[in-house]
């Protein structure tokens, strides 16, 4: 089983984040930035000030983030207790629950399910994991039109772009990119560029069609096993519509977005709208079992998709990835986001939670280079309603990425595997350590520039010198000022100190 | 609680005694050999406060370069070494939030994947013993004003290990407001990572570079004659970029900024202004 | 196939978790017990009315919200709302007591009502189940005085009766006042985005106007 399509295309991190920095750092202009890059800075500042604003209004966040990840992780260690006392909830209250092992089951079970009803349009929610399945181009292959919903989706695929966060997935179109898409696609020229005319245009084009089309589809929040419920989190209204007016519903859900208990949402209700949006209430939840009565759709299936979770089970270091309730706090805070936006990420999931979670949807077969997109900063755990410590997780998936590299043999004669196992020699032995420092000290002559900086490294090297320079090694270590100036067994007493010697520029 | 015990766990108590004790010095590989007059400050600020140190000339490295790059396996034996050397250490200081950072939040689960429960015993024994320099003075020391004198624009940049790991908070603020002389100006974005991170500066050099170019313009907007923090390597980092533009802003580990005093009037410190022609941080281009 | 597969992923779950599948439920009932819930006994807000600071909420959220004395003024205040917005007569939720209408107005019952015609009627009132002071929150369940969930959504204007005995100080409390298997919605503020630039509008499939009575009771 592969989850084929959680990756767009096959581009290392690097590669991808150098195309967006396109409008890089220069000698000339040092602190150019693009559009893009700008836009997405704006709006994480944005909403990370909200989001801090309403989190410190709350005495109790460390409480309520050490319940969310406790309940989280409980759920996680008896996740197939949960999905079957779900399944026979939302059974007994009418729905139908289907299983997916993967991408491609998850595509079939909704083209069988579609069949009889031969829709020609249908109206979805966004959701991350239709995204991750790829389910829209197959709908198209199939002659049947989704309907993006959600205003940011809309522009998404009304300007064939690419989501660039998965709670503000148009983050980096500005106003006037928008205005012109809707000017284009929806054929008013008169619209002007202002938020409330952009959004009352979505309003007037999607209202029609969701008083009249009769299939929906949707992701989930959280799955709740006691009622067999769905709850749904979201902010224009366009979720109810989906929700309530069509006569089918199809909602697509990773199986490990369930919760023990309806109760449990008292912590998430209040955890995730302020991580996401920086709300202490997000406009509208929905939250509903089933097939209530007369009141919503008279068909509701729920799809539970694996598609390369159920192994991320098995490390006990990295499951804690599957606690992620999907809030994007980890993005808008992560300083390497600001800088690259989502797509260079290439995956579904971008920011720090994509940098763990994609590689191990792929068994760690591909993406190996998102778990070194990070400087390992700390802030995305620090934010993180559910306590991932993503960080810790990252340096345990380098590792795994490393192993994997020195189990063969380009791998074990590469580079960074002949220079890290190298240090590490040295720094076994003080004395070794001590050699090295002298014959680099040595070494480095050819490469200090007068002002006793060095500006240009070869190799690997490289990357350092192109935007900065690299003091010189001083004449004297530490290690040799000290066994100068102190006597030989490493005084306990402050000894009367000489001055330096000069150093050698 | 068990998740909330994880989420503090890095902090030390604050338990300040007034008496004297015996310090063993951490100088951290590249400060050993790339930036050694940080070491000596460290070793002055003590001294002067009457504490007896000492520098065990066998130690190496806290391994943290090989652990977040990915060799665990690597770090091992270096995590052995360090535990050899020290064993004995009464009280271990070192002037880098990062390395401190690298034991309380790594050395167990690394002592753990050799399943060697002697290892793990040593490990925990180490951790109570170890200090970050600035919050050694301020928990365990309780001091705050070491008598150092400091008559330059300063401005404290709060890197990623020592704020978010070791939850340094005011420490290093409360330890330069007492410096006499000093005038402490805000940084904007201060929390914000510099984009060093070890070896990722090198595996993603363009993130790594638009990173460091936020933050270089953070620092030459705050006016800040001397940017300062409590490790070297984000120093070394920013200060790559401020001298490559040709800036006159300098940069000073926390220590080299308390090791000027009136005492001295300078005589000693790097950082004075009269000798910082001479200093490794100090050099300016023009 | 989908047999198949439930039996492929249960299997591969309780794989990766070491241990038989059929084992887990009452280990499952046992630790669930244990996880800590101190947030609950967190009152940021005791020194505060929470009457006050549910209004406080709701304006910051762009919602409008009228005090009144008593439930025998309600239909005063119906009338003076609609008076005040130029608005004729809403459709109004089955259940809602008749003692809160104002004399003289014929009502729709939204329960006779088709899609294209709430999405012709001026409004919509109905009542709530629960109301929470710190989020500004309405929540409703379907059913009686509150309508199907599509009454409060395809009108422009949302009319909601909130009893100051139906309101709670924070969200933990609000949780015990529900019946967990009806449909439920909670509304905080009119519909809205932020995905053009962050900058919050107010009303985009929703209705673009919540205004609640909070009836001293
Ligand atoms: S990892 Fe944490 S912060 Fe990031 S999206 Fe998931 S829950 Fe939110």
């Amino acid at each position: 089983m592969k989850p084929e399509t959680t990756h767009w295309n096959r581009q290392d991190f690097p590669e991808a984040a150098r195309k967006e920095l396109a409008a890089k750092p220069s000698q000339d202009a040092p602190f150019a930035h693009s559009q893009t890059r700008r836009n997405v800075r704006n709006a994480t500042e944005i909403i990370q000030a909200k989001r801090n604003a309403v989190v410190a209004e709350l005495p109790e966040w460390q409480d309520l983030r050490a319940a969310g990840a406790a309940i989280r992780a409980h759920t996680l260690e008896h996740l197939d207790h949960y999905l079957l006392e779900f399944e026979a909830n939302c059974t007994r209250h009418g729905g139908h629950v289907h299983w997916a092992a993967d991408a491609a089951e998850a595509r079939k079970l909704v083209l069988e399910i579609l069949a009889p009803h031969a829709p020609r349009e249908i109206l979805k929610i966004k959701t991350m994991t239709s995204e991750e399945i790829g389910l829209n181009a197959c709908l198209e292959e199939h002659g049947m039109h989704p309907l993006e919903t959600d205003l940011a989706e809309l522009i998404i695929q009304m300007g064939r772009d690419r989501p660039s966060h998965f709670v503000v997935p148009a983050l980096h179109k500005s106003r006037g990119q928008i205005r012109d898409l809707f000017a284009r696609e929806m054929h008013r020229p008169e619209l002007s560029d202002e938020p409330e005319a952009l959004a009352a245009a979505a309003r007037d084009y999607l209202r029609q069609k969701f008083l009249s089309t009769r299939v929906a589809i949707s992701g989930a929040n959280f799955l709740l096993a006691d009622t067999g419920g769905v709850c749904i989190v979201e902010s224009e209204g366009n979720g109810r519509m989906c929700l309530t007016l069509p006569d089918v519903l199809i909602t697509i859900v990773g199986i490990e977005k369930v919760l023990p208990s309806f109760q449990d949402l008292e912590v998430f209700l209040q955890t995730l709208p302020r991580s996401a949006t920086g709300e202490r209430m997000n406009p509208y939840n929905s939250i509903w079992s089933g097939t209530p009565g007369n009141d919503g759709p008279r068909e509701f299936h729920v799809i539970l998709l694996d598609n390369g979770r159920s192994p991320i089970l098995a490390d006990d270091e990295s499951r804690q990835t599957l606690r992620c309730i999907r809030c994007a706090a980890c993005l808008n805070t992560c300083p390497v986001y600001h800088q690259t936006g989502g797509h260079a990420y290439d995956s579904v999931y971008a920011g720090p939670i994509g940098a763990i979670l994609t590689p191990q949807l792929h068994s760690m077969q591909a993406a190996q280079s998102l778990p070194y997109a990070s400087s390992l900063c700390g802030a995305c755990y620090e934010v993180c309603p559910v306590a991932i410590n993503i960080p810790e997780v990252l340096i345990h998936l380098r590792g795994k990425i490393v192993e994997q590299q020195q189990s063969t043999v380009a791998g074990s004669l590469s580079l960074w595997n002949i220079a890290m196992k190298s240090a590490a020699f040295l720094m076994q032995d003080g004395s070794r350590l001590h050699a090295a420092v002298h014959l680099a000290q040595a070494a480095q002559r050819p490469l200090v520039s007068r002002n006793g900086f060095i500006e240009w490294l070869p190799g690997m090297l490289n990357g350092w010198t192109k935007t900065r320079d690299l003091p010189a090694l001083p004449a004297e270590s530490f290690r040799d000022w000290w066994r100068r100036t102190r006597s030989a067994n490493s005084s306990l007493q402050p000894s009367a100190e000489q001055p330096s010697e000069p150093r050698h520029d | 609680m068990l998740f909330a015990t994880e989420i503090k766990r890095s902090t030390q108590p604050e338990t300040p005694t007034g008496s004297l004790v015996r310090i063993s010095l951490f100088i951290p590989c590249y400060n050993d050999a790339l930036f050694p007059e940080s070491g000596k400050a460290v070793v002055r600020v003590l001294e002067r406060l009457g504490h007896a140190v000492e520098f065990r000339d066998a130690q190496t490295c806290c391994g943290q370069m090989h652990w977040n790059t990915g060799y665990l396996r690597e770090t091992l034996p270096i995590l052995r070494h360090f535990l050899r050397v020290f064993a004995d250490a009464e009280t271990i200081v070192a002037p880098s939030s990062s390395c401190v950072a690298m034991m309380r939040d790594h050395y167990r689960k690394a002592a753990q994947m050799d399943r060697d429960p002697a290892l793990e015993r040593e490990v925990e024994a180490l951790l109570p013993r170890i200090f970050e320099f600035s919050e050694f003075l301020v928990r365990r020391l309780g001091v705050e004003d070491v008598g150092a004198r400091f008559t330059h624009k300063v401005a404290y940049h709060p890197s990623c290990h020592s704020a978010r790991s070791l939850h340094l908070d005011t420490i290093p603020l409360r330890l330069l407001h007492r410096v006499r002389g000093l005038d402490l100006v805000p940084l904007a974005n201060a929390q914000e990572c510099c984009g060093f991170g070890g070896t990722f500066a090198i595996k993603n050099a363009d993130v790594s570079s638009a990173m460091l170019a936020d933050k270089v313009r953070c620092v030459l907007n705050s006016g800040a004659e001397v940017l300062t923090a409590v490790d070297t390597s984000c120093l070394m980092h920013i200060f790559g970029s401020l001298h490559r533009q040709r800036t006159f802003v300098r940069t000073a580990h926390l220590a080299e900024i308390l090791a000027c005093s009136d005492d001295d009037a300078g005589q000693n410190s790097t950082l004075a202004p009269e000798q910082h022609d001479a200093s490794s941080f100090g050099r300016m281009v023009r | 196939m989908t047999d198949d597969s439930r039996a492929r992923i249960l299997n591969r779950i309780a794989a990766a978790l070491g241990r038989d599948s059929s084992a887990a439920s009452s280990a499952a009932a046992a630790s669930y017990a244990q996880i800590a819930r101190d947030y609950r006994s967190a009152n940021a807000n005791s020194d505060r009315s929470i009457r006050d600071l549910f209004v406080e909420r709701l304006h910051e959220y762009d919602a409008a919200c009228t005090r009144v004395a008593t439930p025998a003024d309600l239909p005063a205040a119906i009338a003076a709302t609609l008076a005040a917005r130029r608005l004729a007569t809403p459709a109004v939720a089955s259940g809602v007591p008749r003692e809160w209408l104002p004399e003289g107005c014929d009502f729709p019952a939204a329960d006779s009502l088709s899609v294209h015609e709430l999405d012709r009627v001026p409004g919509i009132l109905t009542g709530c189940t629960v109301a929470i002071a710190e989020t500004g929150s309405i929540v409703l369940q379907s059913g009686s005085g509150q309508g199907l969930r599509r009454h409060t959504l395809i009108p422009d204007f949302h009319l909601c009766v909130v009893l100051e005995s139906q309101l709670v100080a924070s969200v933990p409390l609000a949780f015990p006042r529900l019946v967990p298997d009806l449909p439920t919605t909670f509304i905080s503020g009119p519909s809205a985005t932020a995905d053009i630039e962050m900058t919050r509008i107010r009303g985009v499939h929703g209705p673009r106007t919540l205004h609640v009575l909070l009836v001293a009771d």
